[in-house]
């Protein structure tokens, strides 16, 4: 058995060793009471319910000032039970699950934000199937002071999401499997292949906004400065989703077994046929749902269309003439830019509206990715 | 009959035909096509770029040329990406454990779906959810700093409004958590089994299991997963854009001030024209040579590890 510690000069690792050995042989370890740590938790939830309601602190502050005791009452607890080693052990036991809880807090309170402020708005069908063509601060004032309808929505956006999104993939599908075909069936371990997966790992860490300059850079080349379009917001996107795309399906197609392709090609059947009728279909579900979670990992990009595709409150279905809308655009500027800066709140209930149908479509398209990994798997057991 | 007996030494492979050529040749162009796309990255940004470094100084914004006018803006950007990896990082490693040693195979997996999703919501939606209700609750949290650690020049004047590049490398710390993360837990999770068995044997506690078994053999993919999670920092656009209120570059964290890149363009770019475009797209070309450089550093790390890894 290999192990890191090999590579070491034999000095250093006796220091190593002794280091080691020198943090388990000491104390012995006794046996602690049953649900002492549960005791402890006990302990700490009351004394944060105490914090809270007879000293008048914040729930925020009181649940840290809580959590700080629970860690040192298990230390404490179990110091004076079992031993300083055991102690150690439910002290990070005990930091281990609070980053945990840590990290669920914003999660949840952001999930809860966007239903919260734009959860009825973006179920609305005049939300749904209105632009915001001819919509004017006047009409938000009238909103929030007349009770009028609210008029506006996201229609344009919705559909230019759709547009952009849909041509993106149409660029980067084809382009990133062909690309993963070629390294797992044609590069096999050439420099070529080689130099191509270093650069898709190169590629994946473009920041998305100098993704939005590339295709601004491209088209104003190509088509004269200033060019803004949908075709280049969807070039901006392709550069993010092609690497996403590569190496999921990289991925899949490795854990295709090689038997298969043997078997295909004993037979006499060509490499291609072999590849398009045995080795895809066998991976498909998994190139299926790699395919989806690139999608979902450019829908809610905004900083490259910003930059590409410009910004409009028409709909517009043309995606090669002029800007278009997108969701996360959308909700960008309504949210930064309200129609009327003295009633800021329908605008900014809009952009949340936005946002519920971003996250909506984002948890849909990972969901729908893990089912059809899960359904649509090939039978295994050979 | 004789025309393939008379070729079959030469060829060693299946017979050659034209779909073959074909796909074959399909799969190369797709494969050529990213190496020059990302060609096209370095050289379209240059060429838009030159302008900039032809001019005279007295035409950049802020008239003292153009490295005056980046280095606040690269400045605001490190600043504000190594506090949110700083942050993240420890976080980060205890879900890795939880998910990898600590919580069920079942528990882990939908831990694992959630982190995945916490990864998927568009920074658009963080930087709302930041300005919106993250900030208020930070003013505050600025007002305790300002008074109790006012004498460090991080803390000297606490913003009202909570808009402050502190508040911005939070939520990005938030971001990144997934992926450090996600990279963490794959390493901790390919730790080979025997080590772990072995000081469990010797009577080691779980913590000192983990402490001499998987985390000397994940600290690689660890240190990698940070530089993954510092690049995508770096390039954050649209939180950092909604969040902070810019400014010129300060070290007061709390108070109003900073720019970073990614912001700088985002903020600028729709009324920009002529030499101000050129300005926003030399910074951009800055801000792509800097994630190149910690993207790189970090396969490096990451690499590296498999070379002597017991695992594989």
């Amino acid at each position: 058995m290999s192990t890191p510690t090999k590579d070491r000069t034999p000095a250093r690792r006796m220091d190593h060793e002794l280091d080691h050995l020198s943090g388990i042989v000491p104390s012995p370890v006794r046996p602690a009471p049953r649900h002492l740590s549960l005791m402890v938790l006990g302990g700490a939830v009351l004394a944060t319910l105490l914090i809270h309601t007879v000293l008048d602190r914040s729930l925020v502050l009181s649940a840290v000032i809580g959590y700080l005791l629970y860690v040192i009452g298990v230390n404490v607890a179990y110091r004076l039970t079992s031993g300083s080693r055991v102690a150690t052990d439910h002290t990070m036991r005990a930091l281990v699950y609070g980053a945990f809880v840590l990290a669920i807090i914003p999660l949840v309170s952001l999930l809860w934000t966007v239903v919260e402020n734009g959860g009825a708005r973006a179920l609305s069908p005049d939300y749904l199937l209105q632009t915001m063509n001819g919509v004017t601060g006047v009409h938000d004032k009238a909103y929030a002071e007349d009770g009028a309808p609210m008029v506006g929505g996201a229609y344009h956006a919705i559909i230019g999401t759709l547009i952009i999104t849909g041509i993106a993939a149409l660029i980067s599908i084809p382009i990133g499997l062909f690309t993963a075909i070629y390294l797992v069936e044609y590069g096999a371990k050439n420099r070529l292949s080689h130099a191509i997966r270093f650069m898709v790992d190169v590629m994946t860490g473009i920041p998305s906004i100098v993704a939005g300059l590339f295709a601004f850079a491209l088209f104003g080349v190509l088509f004269g400065v200033g060019t803004k379009n949908g075709v280049a917001g969807a070039v901006a996107l392709s550069v993010l989703m092609i690497p996403t795309v590569v190496r999921n399906s990289e991925e899949m197609l490795r854990i295709v077994p090689n038997e298969l392709r043997e078997a295909s090609l004993a037979l006499g059947v060509p490499k291609w046929r072999t590849i398009a009728k045995v080795v895809l279909p066998t991976a498909a579900s998994g190139l299926a749902s790699g395919i989806t979670l690139a999608i979902a990992r450019v829908i809610g990009e905004t900083a490259p269309l910003l930059v590409a595709v410009g910004f409009t409150r028409v709909l517009n279905l043309n995606p090669v003439d002029g800007p278009m809308n997108n969701l996360a655009l959308y909700a960008y500027y309504m949210f930064t830019r309200p129609l009327n800066p003295g009633y800021r709140d329908p605008s900014i209930e809009r952009a949340w509206a936005a946002a519920v149908l971003l996250v909506i479509c984002v948890i849909a398209l990972n969901l729908l990715a893990r089912l059809i990994a899960k359904f649509f798997a090939p039978k295994t057991g050979s | 009959m004789s025309e393939t007996l008379t070729r079959t030494p030469r060829r060693s492979g299946p017979a050659r035909r034209v779909g073959d050529v074909i796909f074959s040749g399909t799969s190369r162009a797709s494969a050529l096509l990213i190496l020059v796309i990302l060609a096209g990255v370095a050289i379209f940004l240059t060429v838009e770029a030159l302008p900039v470094f032809a001019s005279e100084s007295e035409e950049i914004t802020g008239g003292q040329g153009f490295v005056s006018y980046v280095w606040p803006l690269v400045a605001g950007t490190v600043v504000a990406s190594i506090i949110a990896m700083v942050v993240a990082t420890p976080i980060a490693v205890g879900i890795a454990l939880f998910v990898s040693h600590y919580a069920s195979r079942r528990v882990g997996q939908t831990i694992g779906f959630v982190i995945d999703l916490l990864a998927a919501v568009p920074s658009v939606v963080f930087g709302m959810w930041g300005m919106q209700v993250f900030a208020p609750k930070l003013v505050p949290v600025f007002g305790w700093l300002e008074e109790n650690l006012g004498f460090l020049p991080f803390f000297a004047d606490g913003s009202a409004t909570g808009r402050t590049l502190l508040t911005a490398a939070l939520v990005l710390a938030v971001m990144i958590l997934p992926i450090i993360t996600s990279v963490s837990r794959e390493v901790f999770v390919q730790t080979p089994r025997l080590h772990e068995e072995a000081a469990l044997a010797l009577g080691a506690t779980k913590w000192e299991m983990i402490r001499t078994a998987v985390i000397p053999f994940g600290t690689p993919g660890v240190i990698g997963g940070t530089m993954l999670g510092l690049g995508r920092a770096l390039g954050e656009t649209m939180a950092v854009a909604i969040i902070l209120s810019p400014g010129p570059f300060t070290w007061n964290l709390i108070g109003t001030g900073n720019k970073t890149i990614p912001a700088e363009i985002a903020l600028n770019f729709p009324e920009a024209a002529g030499l101000r475009l050129s300005e926003l797209i030399a910074a951009g070309l800055v801000l792509f040579a800097l994630t190149l450089a910690v993207n790189l550093i970090a396969r490096w790390i990451v690499d590296r590890r498999s070379e002597f890894s017991g695992a594989n």
